[in-house]
C-alpha cells in the first residue's frame, strides 16, 4: 500500500491527472487536490464553452432589435431588447392565429400522443418482460420497425389513408362518413371533417415515433422489478390484469414519467408530419411556426424572431429536463443494461 | 372429478398463453395502421408508375401502370431523372456518416461522464445542467443555426478561424466555403469518392448534438458500478488507469453498446438535422437515404420510385438492426459470464 502511494507520488502530475480517480470513491475523503480540481474545472469550462457557443448565439440573436441576418460573431448581446419576443407573442406567423392557440395545439398534441403511446408501450413492455410466448423475438423486432423506417418514408400512404376518412354534409341533409357511406352519386357535399387535416389524424400518425424507444426503456426497467412481488400477489389470488394494474404500474411510475417526458420532447418538436398533413392555420403548432420561418435562403429568415421562438419552444423542455435529470440518468441505465 | 380439473387447467393454460398477446394487441393495432399498412402500400406502389395524377384515387386509379421492377432498376443503376444521384455512393456515405458519428460520440460521452463522476468537483450540478442543453433544442433550430455558423461570408466559424489566425500573426481572412465547396479536401477517404467540406462541418455540428445523450447513459451506468470493485482493485495494487480499462470500461459496455446501436440507427436516419443543415448539398454529396426519399416525394413527385426507395431503405436498416441485435446479445452474455 505504501509503495503504491509512493509510486503515485513519483509520477508526473499530468500522468496522475490522466490516471485520475473515476470510481467516485476516494480513500482520502472527498477532497480533490487543488491542482487537479483546477485542471478539471478548466476542462469543464472548455466543454461548457463548446456547448454554450451556439446557444449564446441564439440568445444574442433573440435579444437583437433587428431581424437582419447576423453578419459578425456576437456571443453576448450588446443591447437587450425584447422586441422579437413581443412580436412572436403577439403575431407569431403571417396567418391569423395567435400564440395561445399554437401553444394549446402543441401542448394538446404532444401530451395526448405521449400519454397514449406510453400506455401502449407499457402494456407491450410488460408482455415482453414477463411472458415467454411463441414469436416473442419476432414480435419484439417488429416493434422496432418505426425506428428503422422513419415516418417521412411512410407519409404518402398515411396521407392517402387518412384523407379517405371524411365527414361530409351531403346536399340532401344527410351526413356521410367516407369511406363507409357516401353521398348519392353525382352529388358533392361539404367536407366538415377530414381526418388527415386534423390534429387527431396527425396525432395518430405521430404515435409510432417514440414507441420503440418507450418499449425498450420500459422493458428494461420492468426486468429489474423483482418477480417475487407479483408471485406473492398471484398466490393471494390476483389475476394477471390485477397484478399489472395494481402492482407493476405503480412500481414503474418513476420510469413511466421519464419515458413520457423523453417521448414528449420528440412530439413537442415534431413538425414534418404536421406540416405535411395540416392545412388550417388554427391547427398549427409551435414547431411548425419555427419551420415556417426558415426559408431556402438564410437572408430571408427573420433571425431575431426565429431565435426568440426557438427559445420559447426549447425553454419549457429544458427546465423539466434539468429538474428530472437524476431520474432520467438512472432510468436510461435501467433500460440500457438489461436491454 | 379428475376430468373437470384437467379441463379447468387446460382452460387456464389457454388463458395464460393468450394473455401476452392481449397485452401486445394495442401496440400492434397502432403499428398495423401507421407502420405496416403504409409499408405494404409502399411495396405495392413501388411496382407502379404512381404519380401525382394517381393521388386522388390511389390504387384504384385507372391510369396506374404496373411496371414490375423498373423503379428498383432505375434507383440502383441510375435511371432516375435526378441529377447527381448514385445509389451506391449515397448508401456508402450514409453508413460512413452513421459510423463516424457513433465512433466520436460514444467515447466522448464516456470520457466526459467519467470526468463528471469524479467526487468533489465544484459546480458539478451546474455543469451537468448545461451539458444536457443540446438535447432539448429543436433539431430544426440546431440545423438552421449551424448552417449560419458555417456560412462562407457571414458565418461565425470563418470569423473565429480568422481571429485565431490573427493570434498567430496571419492577416488572411478565412473564406472556407464550408457548405458549398464540392471538391473534397481528402479525396481518397471513401471508395466512392471523397467527402465534401460540408461533411466535416456536419460532423462538428452533430458532435455538439450527439455526445450529451451518451453522457446521460454513461453517467447512469457509472453510478451503478459498485464501489467495492474499485476498492478490491486498489487492494490488489491496480493503478488508476488499469482500473479504468479493466473495471470501468467492461462494466460500461452492457449499457454503452445498446446506446451506441440506438445512436447508430438515429444518425443513420437523422432527417431533420441533415435536411436543415445542408439539405443534402452540395450536389447531393451529403444526402442520406431518408432525405433523398423525402425529396423524391416532395419535390420530384415520383411516388412509385419513392416507394421502391422506402422498401430498399427498409431492408438496409433491418439488415443493420438484425446485425446489431446479435452483437448486443453477444456482449450481454459476455457480461453475465
Amino acid at each position: 500500500m505504501t509503495t503504491l502511494t509512493q509510486n503515485v507520488k513519483k509520477k508526473h502530475w499530468f500522468v496522475r491527472f490522466l490516471n485520475m480517480d473515476t470510481s467516485g470513491s476516494k480513500g482520502s475523503g472527498d477532497r480533490l487536490p487543488l491542482y487537479r480540481q483546477l485542471l478539471i474545472q478548466l476542462l469543464c469550462l472548455l466543454i461548457t464553452a463548446e456547448v454554450m457557443f451556439p446557444i449564446m448565439y441564439i440568445i444574442t440573436l433573440s435579444l437583437s432589435p433587428s431581424g437582419t441576418r447576423p453578419s459578425s460573431l456576437e456571443l453576448f448581446p450588446k443591447e437587450i431588447s425584447f422586441v422579437a419576443f413581443q412580436q412572436v407573442l403577439t403575431r407569431p406567423t403571417a396567418n391569423p392565429v395567435d400564440f395561445l392557440t399554437l401553444l394549446k395545439n402543441s401542448g394538446l398534441l404532444s401530451i395526448t400522443v405521449g400519454a397514449v403511446s406510453l400506455l401502449i408501450a407499457v402494456s407491450a413492455a410488460y408482455a415482453f418482460s414477463r411472458f415467454r410466448f411463441k414469436l416473442r423475438q419476432v414480435l419484439m423486432i417488429m416493434i422496432f420497425v418505426p425506428l428503422l423506417m422513419p415516418a417521412v418514408g411512410l407519409s404518402t400512404p398515411l396521407f392517402l389513408l387518412f384523407n379517405s376518412f371524411r365527414l361530409v354534409n351531403c346536399p340532401g341533409g344527410v351526413t356521410a362518413l367516407y369511406p363507409f357511406t357516401s353521398c348519392t352519386v353525382g352529388e358533392v357535399g361539404k367536407v366538415i371533417f377530414n381526418l388527415r387535416d386534423s390534429l387527431l389524424g396527425v396525432g395518430i400518425a405521430m404515435i409510432s415515433t417514440a414507441l420503440p424507444f418507450a418499449v425498450w426503456n420500459l422493458k428494461g426497467y420492468l426486468d429489474t422489478i423483482p418477480k417475487e412481488l407479483e408471485e406473492a400477489a398471484a398466490i393471494d389470488g390476483a389475476d394477471t390484469n390485477q397484478v399489472f394494474f395494481q402492482i407493476v404500474l405503480p412500481l414503474a411510475l418513476p420510469q413511466l414519467a421519464v419515458t413520457f417526458f423523453l417521448g414528449f420532447i420528440g412530439y413537442w418538436q415534431e413538425f414534418v408530419l404536421p406540416w405535411l398533413f395540416l392545412t388550417k392555420p388554427q391547427d398549427y403548432t409551435l414547431a411548425m411556426t419555427l419551420y415556417n420561418m426558415t426559408g431556402q435562403y438564410a437572408s430571408s429568415i427573420p433571425w431575431n424572431r426565429f431565435a426568440a421562438m426557438a427559445i420559447i419552444v426549447a425553454l419549457p423542455v429544458a427546465i423539466v429536463y434539468m429538474i428530472l435529470q437524476k431520474q432520467i440518468v438512472s432510468g436510461l441505465t435501467a433500460g440500457g443494461v438489461k436491454g | 372429478m379428475a376430468t373437470i380439473s384437467v379441463s379447468a387447467k387446460r382452460k387456464t393454460d389457454f388463458r395464460r398463453a393468450f394473455i401476452p398477446y392481449l397485452y401486445l394487441l394495442p401496440a400492434f393495432v397502432v403499428l398495423g395502421v401507421i407502420t405496416f399498412y403504409p409499408l405494404i402500400y409502399q411495396v405495392i406502389i413501388s411496382f407502379t408508375d404512381f404519380q401525382t395524377k394517381d393521388l386522388l384515387l390511389g390504387l384504384n386509379s385507372p391510369k396506374l401502370k404496373f411496371i414490375g421492377l423498373q423503379n428498383y432498376k432505375d434507383i440502383i443503376f441510375g435511371g432516375l431523372p435526378v441529377q447527381n444521384f448514385e445509389f451506391l455512393r449515397v448508401l456508402v456515405y450514409n453508413f460512413w456518416w452513421a459510423i463516424t458519428n457513433v465512433i466520436l460520440h460514444v467515447p466522448a460521452g464516456v470520457l466526459i461522464a467519467t470526468l463528471m463522476n469524479t467526487k468533489g468537483i465544484w459546480f458539478k450540478k451546474i455543469y451537468r445542467a448545461i451539458y444536457v442543453l443540446p438535447v432539448v433544442i429543436p433539431p430544426i433550430v440546431v440545423g438552421t443555426v449551424w448552417r449560419n455558423i458555417f456560412d462562407e461570408q457571414y458565418g461565425a466559424m470563418n470569423q473565429a478561424l480568422t481571429w485565431i489566425g490573427q493570434l498567430f500573426g496571419s492577416t488572411n481572412v478565412v473564406h472556407l466555403r464550408w457548405l458549398a465547396e464540392y471538391l473534397p479536401p481528402i479525396s481518397w477517404l471513401l471508395p466512392t469518392g471523397g467527402l465534401p467540406l460540408a461533411y466535416y462541418a456536419m460532423m462538428i455540428a452533430n458532435f455538439w448534438l450527439g455526445w450529451p445523450f451518451m453522457v446521460l447513459v454513461a453517467t447512469g451506468a457509472l453510478q451503478s458500478i459498485p464501489r467495492e470493485l474499485y476498492e478490491a482493485a486498489e487492494i490488489d495494487g491496480a493503478s488508476k488507469s488499469y482500473q479504468f480499462w479493466h473495471v470501468t470500461v467492461p462494466l460500461l459496455k452492457p449499457a454503452m453498446i445498446p446506446a451506441a446501436m440506438y445512436g447508430f440507427t438515429l444518425s443513420f436516419n437523422l432527417f431533420n438535422f441533415v435536411y436543415f443543415m445542408t439539405g443534402g448539398g452540395p450536389s447531393r454529396m451529403t444526402e442520406i437515404l431518408v432525405t433523398f426519399a423525402y425529396d423524391l416525394v416532395r419535390n420530384l413527385r415520383l411516388f412509385g420510385a419513392a416507394g421502391a426507395f422506402s422498401v430498399i431503405i427498409f431492408f438496409v436498416v433491418v439488415g443493420i438492426f438484425l446485425f446489431t441485435n446479435r452483437l448486443t446479445r453477444a456482449t450481454e452474455s459476455y457480461a453475465e459470464s
